[in-house]
């Protein structure tokens, strides 16, 4: 690998201990992570998970590290972010670091949420698994969270706990958060026949170059349900890795939903292991983009027991000279006998520039199980554009309508009403 | 209203309307029949606007205006309308956010104010009763799954919402049982008033048994080859295109 790239973050490491100290464990975790990360290096397109997907606008630069609280983020210039809910339990962070001036959390019994800055000294029992679920071996990305975590959120919802209102977890950078670094570290614990539902938003408030680099572990008792969404909408120069690791315990669900729009470059990774009977995993998700927007997705649903079911569903809406990548693994262990599988993704190109890199891969080792897969990539229907056109409807409603159109089933299945309108609105909006 | 004179278009490299001739008045019921291939279809569509299809000589003038001029949605919004063959499934649209942001674009093009959808919700109330169809209609994507006498009540049912000045129904009889053409038909025939017209393209005679046309047009190899009163659609039934088509195209260049 290339030193130099990795090198830069060495004095960084170095003064972390004393600027955000965590506990003795994390401390030792963050630097097993870091030597790992300076083992890997940044991945190159060589490397078959980033063959389509370049990171050196992130490998090339030098990031300073912001440990403190920084930035200057008024109320309402988070209001385009909040989906209009006003009784949400909102988590802000301004550039990684928990602003609890612009926060607002209601007490509910069975229901912990704060910060993990604070939780290192306050919570550490709730902070058994952070590290557990997603692994740093071979992600070089996720290694250098690890190292570098140090803010977040942490959720922990009690056995047998409805959470009443959605929790929103809106990382905000504004300008101050040039060529900065920031790597937020969340753990999201459902206990056992709890439900809950997370939102997790990235967005900026200015047009600031930045790297964010966020890892999410999810860990989901026995039937156990969680919704989580992530909402990617930084400014239009942001570099963006974000990951997601859940862990599925039996008879439990998961909900997932990605929604990306912003950022220059932008890769999710989203990965859930189906670990006991009878889980269900759904990941869907929408992508917008144009100009010169690079956009990423790689989901990989494990199914490591038996009867399970897992669906997905991914579209892209790409104009400009964007360029979209979707891979999507499914992999099924041997024992995991009637395993039931569907994935789908489906691309709208609207403009002759954009471009579109579709993988789905089925890994499949059982041999009694119903899996399917499938792509489809395509223009707005010349047929349905004429149609709409010849009862009166403006050219460029016509276009808007189909375009929404062919967002309009996953959006459907968004059961938050304030995150579905929002999206629906945007995606009308959004192309003209 | 409309006049088309010696009208050209072809889709591809390929001539289908070879110079063809029509006039069509206010509160007049206009007939255009043929044998399969004959240009039937293409007329409608280049009077809507189909950008599939290239019009490569002649004029369409309707109300004084050149018509070729406009685009689709400008012919709409000036009162064409055309009921489709195979009307187009939008999944993901409901048929009332459709309806309704037609009605309003043609509205807004007229200088009229838009309406909410509470008001149109009552306007649709009257519209459906036109075609028999019930408010589930309304909230199904347009024409998705929709049978296909449902997908050719919709398109009479849009035509009774934009209340257009030209209506022209092409092959709206095709794949049709009788009952459902009966009701297409009696929702065309409410729909007739004196200051509007309807052009009939069809292939068969039995729509006509119910939307009565004031003129009959034989319409084959992408000109019209005779024209005459409803009695030559029966006439047609009887003796077969042949007998006006031939094996050639004798006398080919008259005009109606």
């Amino acid at each position: 690998m290339d030193g130099s790239a990795v090198d830069s973050y060495v004095e960084a490491f170095d003064e972390l201990a004393t600027v955000a100290p965590v506990t003795a464990v994390a401390q030792s975790l963050r630097r097993a992570a870091f030597e790992r990360f300076s083992a890997l290096g940044f991945p190159t397109t060589k490397n078959e998970d980033w063959h389509y997907t370049s990171p050196s606008a992130i490998a090339d630069h030098e990031f300073t590290l912001i440990p403190a609280p920084s930035g200057d983020v008024k109320p309402s210039e988070l209001a385009p972010f909040t989906f209009g809910a006003a009784d949400w339990n909102t988590l802000v962070f301004v550039n990684g670091r928990f602003a609890a001036e612009l926060s607002s959390i209601r007490a509910q019994s069975g229901v912990t949420v704060l910060d993990l800055a604070t939780a290192w000294t306050r919570e550490p029992a709730l902070l058994g698994t952070i590290g557990t679920i997603a692994g740093y071996e071979n992600s070089a990305f996720t290694a250098l969270n690890t190292a570098f975590m140090y803010d977040g959120a942490i959720v922990t919802v009690a056995p047998n706990t409805e959470v009443e209102r959605p929790i929103h977890l809106l990382f905000v950078a504004d300008a101050t958060a040039a060529k900065g670094m920031l790597h937020p570290r969340n753990l999201i614990t459902v206990g056992r026949n709890a439900k809950a539902t997370v939102i997790e938003s990235y967005v900026s408030t200015g047009d600031a170059m930045y790297f964010c680099n966020p890892v999410t572990e999810v860990s989901i008792a026995e039937t156990a349900t969680l919704q989580h969404y992530k909402m990617q909408r930084e400014g239009s120069r942001a570099l963006h890795v974000g990951t997601i690791e859940t862990h599925q315990a039996r008879d439990s669900h998961y909900i997932s939903f990605s929604f990306a729009t912003g950022a220059a470059l932008s890769r999710t990774n989203i990965y859930t292991t189906l670990a006991g009977e009878g889980c269900g995993a759904t990941l869907n998700g929408l992508y917008m983009l144009d100009s010169d927007q690079h956009c990423d997705h790689q989901t990989m649903i494990v199914h490591a027991q038996p009867n399970c079911y897992s669906r997905e569903v991914y579209k892209g809406i790409l104009d400009g000279r964007s360029h979209g990548v979707f891979n999507g693994k499914v992999y099924v262990h041997p024992i995991a006998q009637k395993t039931d599988g569907k994935q789908t993704n489906n691309t709208l190109l609207l403009s002759d520039t954009a471009q579109i890199d579709t993988k789905p891969q089925l890994e499949i080792f059982a041999d009694d199980v119903k899996c399917t897969h499938g792509a489809t990539v395509g223009q707005i229907d010349q047929l349905a554009l004429f149609y709409l056109k010849s009862r009166g409807i403006d050219a460029a409603l016509a276009r808007r309508l189909l375009t929404y159109a062919f967002a309009a089933d996953v959006l459907e299945k968004i059961e938050i009403p304030e995150i579905r309108d929002g999206l629906e609105q945007m995606t009308l909006e959004r192309f003209v | 209203m409309l006049e088309i004179r010696d009208l050209k278009a072809s889709v591809g490299d390929k001539p289908i309307l070879k110079g063809l001739n029509l006039t069509v008045n206010a509160g007049e019921v206009h007939a255009v029949m043929g044998p399969n291939g004959s240009g039937k279809s293409t007329l409608a569509q280049v009077l809507a606007g189909n950008p599939a299809y290239e019009v490569t000589g002649g004029s369409v003038t309707y109300d004084g205006k050149d018509l070729l001029a406009m685009a689709p949605e400008e012919r709409a919004q000036q009162g064409i309308f055309l009921a489709f063959q195979y009307p187009v499934e939008i999944p993901g649209v409901s048929n009332a956010y459709f309806l309704r942001a037609a009605y309003n674009e043609t509205r807004k093009a007229r200088g009229e104010d838009e309406v909410d959808p509470l008001e149109f919700a009552d306007l649709m109330e009257e519209k459906l009763a036109y075609v028999d169809m019930d408010t589930s209609m309304l909230t199904r994507s347009v024409n998705t799954g929709f049978s296909g006498g449902e997908k050719k009540r919709n398109e009479i049912l849009q035509m009774a919402v934009l209340e257009p000045k030209l209506g022209i129904l092409d092959e709206t009889d095709s794949g049709l049982d009788i009952d459902a053409l009966r009701v297409v038909a009696d929702g065309v025939n409410k729909l007739k008033k004196p200051t509007n017209a309807t052009i009939v393209v069809t292939h068969y005679q039995r729509l006509l048994n119910y939307i009565v046309p004031d003129f009959v047009h034989v319409l084959a190899h992408g000109r019209i080859l005779k024209s005459g009163g409803k009695e030559l659609a029966l006439e047609l039934e009887e003796r077969g295109y042949d007998w006006v088509t031939g094996a050639s195209p004798v006398g080919a260049g008259a005009a109606a």
